[in-house]
């Protein structure tokens, strides 16, 4: 048979042309549409641990002590359903379009009441249910 | 004695994306006989539905397959409502519709280029996929994720979608459609195609009836067969037509998904055209399962079965799924007889295997 460019060559042409399809990632990135599932942010000023997040949470990502006045998040866990987001009656978890940075350990990020700045531990294993 | 020897093909193979394994009789360097082995990436997702609170199983349900995650979430969910007798708002009817012709495009568009790759066209598999990113952000915009949409609840649809992104959607999809034209014309004619995928991996339409084949596979053979004229979901009031093929192989399976694609477009835009106003979600407070329903879904691949059984508590007493791939393995290895060696990557991924929703 013989040899035929065959009509993928006016595509390849135009695309050596064309600037890249592609992004230089990490340098260069697309703006989060308003709705992309990033990551959950957590606000604890109006946060007064009823726990519902953490019941209704499938994946046990979160964690709430009544006592302690602590809540924490395992990131590496939550799959981002948006389920606690919708769930909080007092509307301190928030759904962020913006990615969660990498993390170099799996890590709960854990906030307590009277403190300003969250504190990181690694995580522990998981409970099973 | 005979003088046949038995190749290993997968599950980890160079050309195979999805772990399923065969062992291949080969005279010389035809196949004789071919003898699949599965179960390689089982995850005991239907054991879940045991456990797990019925509504919040329809998250789970979506990740049983990572391509068809929509139409899995949106077969649990259909089922859960018929059995519970909840007829859910045109809305939501239609916006699902919408989002899994979305998802049958990217798997056809994936699964395009997958078989470019395996015909060693390389610049075809990446073009494909180039096009396949545009119809994933879609996705992401309409729902927020790129491969679990999340979207899909017991009831109707989480959050809707306002009406000037439906608009964006639509002229995307158009802008798309133009770039999918020009792809589509390489799989039809691109003499490297041709030579490679017609005449081979032949299944006539009798073999494929007795068979069991479903999805594309079934209507390449000429067999008008699809679920979604049942008209479930807004298929019913869509105007549409099953895409059929008649020679049977290689080829005519990669025309009829080109073909589908063109039609899912289609059958969006004429979604967005009608898109009622109302509610997204009706209430199902209250209302538990019981009883037994076994329905059908068209996926990308195929005919998928569902059965649930349920008696009233929170979670499932039984979910089963048949998913196509299944259905498609019996023809696939009728297929692979008498096929020479270097062919059994294209055949094989002409059924468009998804091992990994066939084991769950
Ligand atoms: S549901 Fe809201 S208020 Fe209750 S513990 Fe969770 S974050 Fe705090
Ligand atoms: S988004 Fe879902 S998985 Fe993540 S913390 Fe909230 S409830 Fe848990």
């Amino acid at each position: 048979m013989s040899w035929s460019v065959g009509p993928i060559s006016a595509l390849v042409t135009r695309s050596a042309l064309a600037k890249p399809a592609t992004r230089l990632y990490p340098v260069e990135r697309r703006t989060p549409y308003a709705r992309t599932r990033g990551h959950i942010e957590f606000r604890i000023d109006d946060c007064n641990f009823c726990t519902i997040c953490a019941h209704k949470c499938p994946t046990l990502a979160i964690q709430v002590h009544k006592q302690d006045k602590t809540w924490a998040i395992d990131h590496s866990r939550c799959i981002l359903c948006g389920i606690c987001v919708e769930d909080c009656r007092e509307g301190c978890i928030t759904l962020s379009p913006l990615p969660c940075p990498p993390m170099r350990a799996k890590e709960v990020l854990s906030f307590r009441q009277e403190h300003e700045a969250p504190t990181v531990k690694v995580a522990a294993p998981a409970i099973e249910r | 004695m005979s003088n046949t020897t038995i190749v290993p093909f997968g599950p980890q193979h160079p050309v195979l994306p999805e772990p399923i394994h065969l062992d291949l009789e080969l005279d010389d360097e035809r196949v004789v006989r071919a003898l699949p082995s599965i179960g390689y990436v089982h995850r005991g997702l239907e054991l879940l539905a045991e456990r797990y609170d019925f509504v919040e199983m329809a998250n789970v349900a979506e990740r049983i397959c990572g391509i068809c995650s929509f139409i899995h979430g949106q077969g649990y969910c259909q089922g859960i409502e018929q059995l519970m007798g909840v007829e859910i708002p045109p809305r939501a009817a239609y916006l699902r519709t919408v989002w899994a012709e979305i998802s049958r495009i990217q798997s056809h568009v994936l699964w395009l280029g997958l078989a470019a790759d395996a015909l060693g066209y390389e610049s075809l598999f990446q073009h494909s996929w180039r096009i396949r990113e545009m119809m994933v952000d879609i996705i992401e915009e309409t729902t927020g994720g790129r491969v679990i949409f999340g979207v899909c609840k017991v009831g109707g649809i989480r959050k809707d979608v306002d009406d000037e992104t439906l608009r964006d959607v639509r002229r995307r999809i158009g802008e798309i459609r133009a770039a999918f034209d020009e792809i589509a014309t390489i799989f039809r004619d691109d003499p490297t195609v041709r030579q490679r995928t017609v005449g081979v991996g032949l299944l006539s339409a009798a073999d494929a009836h007795a068979l069991g084949a479903v999805g594309p596979v079934l209507r390449a053979s000429g067999v008008v067969h699809d679920t979604r004229r049942l008209g479930y979901a807004a298929y019913g009031e869509l105007d549409w037509e099953p895409i059929v093929e008649q020679d049977g192989d290689c080829y005519a399976r990669c025309l009829v998904r080109v073909r589908e694609v063109d039609q899912s477009f289609d059958l969006i835009t004429q979604c967005l055209d009608r898109m009622p106003a109302g509610e997204v979600e009706i209430s199902v407070k209250g209302k538990r399962p019981k009883g037994e329903a076994m329905f059908r879904l068209e996926q990308p691949r195929g005919e998928v079965c569902y059965y649930i059984s349920a008696d009233g508590k929170k979670n499932l007493d039984r979910f089963r799924v048949r998913t196509p791939t299944f259905a498609n393995i019996a023809p696939l290895i009728h297929m692979l007889k008498g096929c020479e060696l270097a062919d059994v990557p294209v055949i094989v991924l002409t059924i468009d295997p998804c091992v990994s929703c066939n084991e769950r």
